[in-house]
């Protein structure tokens, strides 16, 4: 099997609330796979129980083989599933390079060898530049693609996005969806992304999933899941893409 | 042998007050400006030492002293916000803790030079005169101050409850965006919630001397007492406070009792770990979202 | 430590090299006096700098550290006193001691979630009850204390910490280059770059795959161990400790005043903040005196004045405000 992540009828419960439903896919290696639905539909939730932020109440989550769920944030990053977050968290105080040697250290004990990998990421992102600048003296722009950077420089097969789009503008976008090519490309890395832009979606995911009320009601390629008559009515509708 | 046990509870109870009304001060501050009054415990020995020159030099009973102390505690308290804290609200804790610790060494201080490192007994008329109920025999000082605690703790709740300023103080503590979204003046109503804190403290402070000794020593032990009985009742918890007060009186009553007076205290942190460890979020505290 | 050199400009270089040197030919022209106050900086700066590798890198504000001075100084000297065990051996199970009350604290509070305030207070429930029950062990003397004997035979024995004023002060500037030579090395190791995540935000940093609880726990670790051979160090300078002085809330909020006026998280920040405010205390008792104002509480309200201002004015310290204003700002390539 050449799955990278597989999730397995998982399901999570909040005092009853069902937030996410037995949901199943796969991501294969090396495709950008995209999780998208409206509001309060369990995307967070089942973001982050990939994550290692919650553990399923049902359901197993397995990354090359290795059994995920309900490992710890940590954990499951030292295995090689790197996240972003949605309100981006850079370390304020440090330098934008600092910030990303913290991510280079998780697999490289030398200083040295951290930095250069560090500066590596950064030049990748157009932020070689801003290095010694302070993390919080950023634009949301640049703290967007410092959160990569930070993500990417642990070195990990998968890359968890969490509506990394959101607060973006339109060419700020487009810029975003270009640096996610050539990381997927380039650098060889899946990515698992979350998001509600659709312009981005449809132009990066080889794959999707549509989740409402926490369950799937759509899987499979773009083009095919938005002629989807479910989709339509219960999202698409909704919103114009 | 049961009313030595029944008269140490009683003992333990009515002190409980004074320290809860003491917490309720610290709990107001902390829960509403989200500044940790370091200093709480030295204010609350410059209020035992006013009480004393006010009995001293005009024969002010201290329970009647409680009410201008708490007055002019409340303009010290609105007053120091509106000056020098309002800038460290939202600053790191390690950065409010040592401006609140300078203003601990310098009232520790000032009251140090002024009345020396002796213990000041206050030799109230009346306080050896006690009531027996049944088996009990209780301390009058103690119920007077007791009394006096809960008059002003009931005060305070129903400040918070039924005015105005009281609600918006509420809705400042609960969602402070929202608070300033609707138009309130959140600066003034911070500079009252401290001067609150600190009038509670000044009442406390002036009925602590009907039944202690002013020592300058007192003021670091009381602050730590206070964040104890804070944390262990709940963080901006107002009856948390009361109760975690009662718990911690008859604790270390208890324990004086039992062991001995000297190690009373370590009951108190050993319930305070506890708590932290089982309850973090205090006994009647709301658990966090 | 090399890039700590490195990091500085020339400015910076000269102005380290002097300084050390100075101290390191100060007895040389010191009167006794001076060279006690020197000492007691440069215990400050060691314990002070022991105290900012855990609040200043790893962000986890402890005020209770005097509980590790406490135990490193009454474990040695119980053990010299009562068993002739020397201090370079006694501060093996001082230590050990010292680093397993930080275990338990640690653990209590890193593995239960109590976090800011509530990890602060309960390093001060640790030491207060720490304090209480040493008041209590017959074996230490209780509160009336524990005393090293003078003997005027074991003067010269330096190995058993017996020593003239310039020993001690050799002694005391050993100890406080190594803390900042460590703290230098720690802060621009892996786990160095893990505190400083931790520090700026716990959820992120566990994204990036650290283990949150460990680097915390080395913390605490590192720190208490520290800090008790600060105090095996107090013992023997002292000679006589009361349980009521070693363990105090004062003295930890003594001993944390000088990192955060000098600037925490920074290498020279705790030096430059003992450098300040022990001299300013000197001062501040000759400045009283002179002027003819003999109460005991003057000087320490001048220090709460002082202290105000320094917050006010320089909240993230002296060093870094004086760094940049000297010029020694770091260089980056």
């Amino acid at each position: 099997m050449s799955a990278l992540l597989s999730v397995v009828d998982v399901g999570k419960r909040f005092r009853g609330l069902i937030a996410v439903d037995r949901v199943s896919f796969t991501v294969e290696a090396g495709e950008i796979f995209a999780v998208i639905g409206p509001n309060g539909a369990g995307k967070t939730t089942l973001f982050n129980m990939i994550a290692g932020v919650l553990a399923p109440n049902e359901g197993t989550i397995t990354f090359r083989g290795e059994r995920i769920s309900g490992r710890t944030p940590d954990a499951v990053c030292r295995l090689g599933v790197a996240r972003t977050f949605q309100i981006v968290r850079p370390f304020p105080a440090l330098t934008v390079e600092d910030n990303v040697v913290i991510g280079a250290l998780l697999h490289r004990t030398e200083m040295a060898a951290a930095r250069r990998h560090a500066r590596d990421v950064l030049a990748t992102l157009d932020l070689f530049d801003k290095r010694d600048f302070r993390a919080s003296a950023l634009t949301l722009p640049d703290r967007k693609r410092l959160e990569l950077a930070r993500a990417l420089a642990t070195d990990p097969k998968l890359l968890l996005l969490d509506e990394v789009m959101a607060g973006l503008r339109p060419t700020e976008t487009d810029r975003m969806v270009e640096i996610l090519r050539g990381v997927n490309r380039d650098m060889g890395v899946t990515i698992l992304l979350i998001e509600h832009v659709m312009r981005a979606v449809m132009a990066l995911a080889g794959h999707m999933l549509v989740l409402h009320h926490g369950a799937p009601i759509a899987k499979g390629k773009p083009e095919d899941v938005v002629r989807d008559q479910k989709v339509i009515t219960s999202y698409l509708g909704q919103e114009s893409i | 042998m049961l009313s030595i046990w029944l008269n140490v509870v009683v003992q333990g109870i009515l002190t409980g007050l004074l320290y809860g009304l003491m917490a309720l001060g610290l709990s107001v501050i902390f829960g509403v400006v989200r500044l940790v009054n370091f200093a709480h415990g030295e204010f609350a020995v410059v209020a035992m030492y006013a009480a004393f020159v006010l009995f001293r030099a005009f024969g002010l009973d201290p329970l009647i002293a409680m009410l201008p102390i708490a007055l002019a505690f409340f303009v010290v308290g609105f007053a120091l916000q509106r000056t020098l804290i309002n800038a460290f609200v939202g600053r790191p804790e390690h950065e409010q803790f040592i401006l609140l610790v300078g203003v601990a060494i310098v009232l520790v201080n000032a009251v140090l030079i002024v009345f020396g490192p002796d213990a000041q007994p206050a030799n109230l008329p009346y306080a050896f005169d006690s009531y027996m109920i049944g088996p009990l025999l209780v301390d009058k000082v103690r119920v007077y101050a007791a009394v006096a605690a809960l008059a002003v703790c009931a005060a305070l709740f129903g400040f918070f409850r039924f005015t105005r300023t009281g609600t918006a103080i509420r809705a400042c503590a609960d969602n402070l965006v929202g608070a300033a979204v609707v138009g309130l003046d959140v600066r003034k109503l911070y500079a009252i919630t401290f001067g609150i804190g600190l009038a509670c403290v000044g009442a406390a402070g002036s009925l602590m001397i009907t039944i202690a000794d002013a020592v300058p020593s007192l003021g670091p032990a009381y602050t730590l007492l206070a964040f104890t009985i804070v944390i262990i009742g709940g963080l901006g918890s107002m009856a948390g406070a009361l109760v975690a007060g009662l718990l911690i009186g008859v604790s270390e009553a208890l324990a004086g009792f039992l062991i001995a007076p000297s190690m009373k205290s370590m009951f108190s942190f050993a319930l305070l770990v506890a708590v932290l460890v089982l309850r973090p979020q205090g006994l009647l505290g709301k658990k966090p979202a | 430590m090399i890039s700590l050199w490195r990091d500085m400009n020339g400015r910076g270089q000269v102005a380290v090299a002097l300084a050390f040197l100075v101290l390191l030919f100060a007895p040389v022209a010191a009167t006794r006096y001076l060279l006690s106050v020197l000492t007691l900086i440069l215990y400050f700066v060691y314990v002070g700098q022991a105290w900012n590798l855990m609040m200043g890198y790893a962000g986890q504000l402890s005020l209770g550290h005097a509980l590790y001075v406490g135990l490193g100084g009454y474990i040695s000297a119980a053990l010299w006193v009562h068993f002739g065990i020397g201090p370079w051996l006694g501060v093996v199970p001082s230590v050990a001691i010292a680093a397993a009350f930080g275990a338990a604290i640690g653990w209590l509070g890193f593995r239960f979630g109590i976090e800011g305030v509530y990890f602060s207070l309960l390093t001060i429930a640790f030491a207060e009850f720490t304090r209480i029950g040493f008041d209590h062990i017959g074996f230490v003397g209780g509160a009336g204390g524990l005393f090293i004997p003078y003997e005027e035979s074991r003067l010269g024995e330096w190995w058993n910490l017996r020593g003239s004023q310039v020993f001690f002060y050799y002694l005391a500037f050993g100890m406080a280059v190594l803390a900042v030579l460590l703290t230098a090395l720690l802060a621009r190791s892996r786990l160095g770059y893990q505190w400083l995540a931790i520090r700026e935000d716990e959820t992120a940093a566990r994204a990036l795959g650290i283990d949150v609880f460990r680097a915390k726990m080395k913390a605490v670790l590192i720190s208490s161990s520290m800090t008790a051979v600060g105090g095996v160090f107090y013992a023997f300078y002292y000679n006589s400790l009361f349980p009521a002085q070693l363990f105090d809330m004062s003295r930890s909020i003594e001993l944390i005043l000088g990192p955060i006026v000098g600037g925490t998280g920074t290498v020279f920040g705790p030096v430059i903040g003992a450098f300040v405010l022990t001299p300013l205390g000197e001062i501040l008792i000759a400045v009283t005196e002179k002027a003819g104002i003999n109460a005991p509480g003057a000087k320490a309200i001048f220090f709460g004045l002082i202290l105000m201002a320094i917050i006010y004015l320089v909240p993230t310290g002296v060093w870094p405000w004086l760094s940049q204003r000297l010029g020694f700002a770091r260089r980056r390539s």
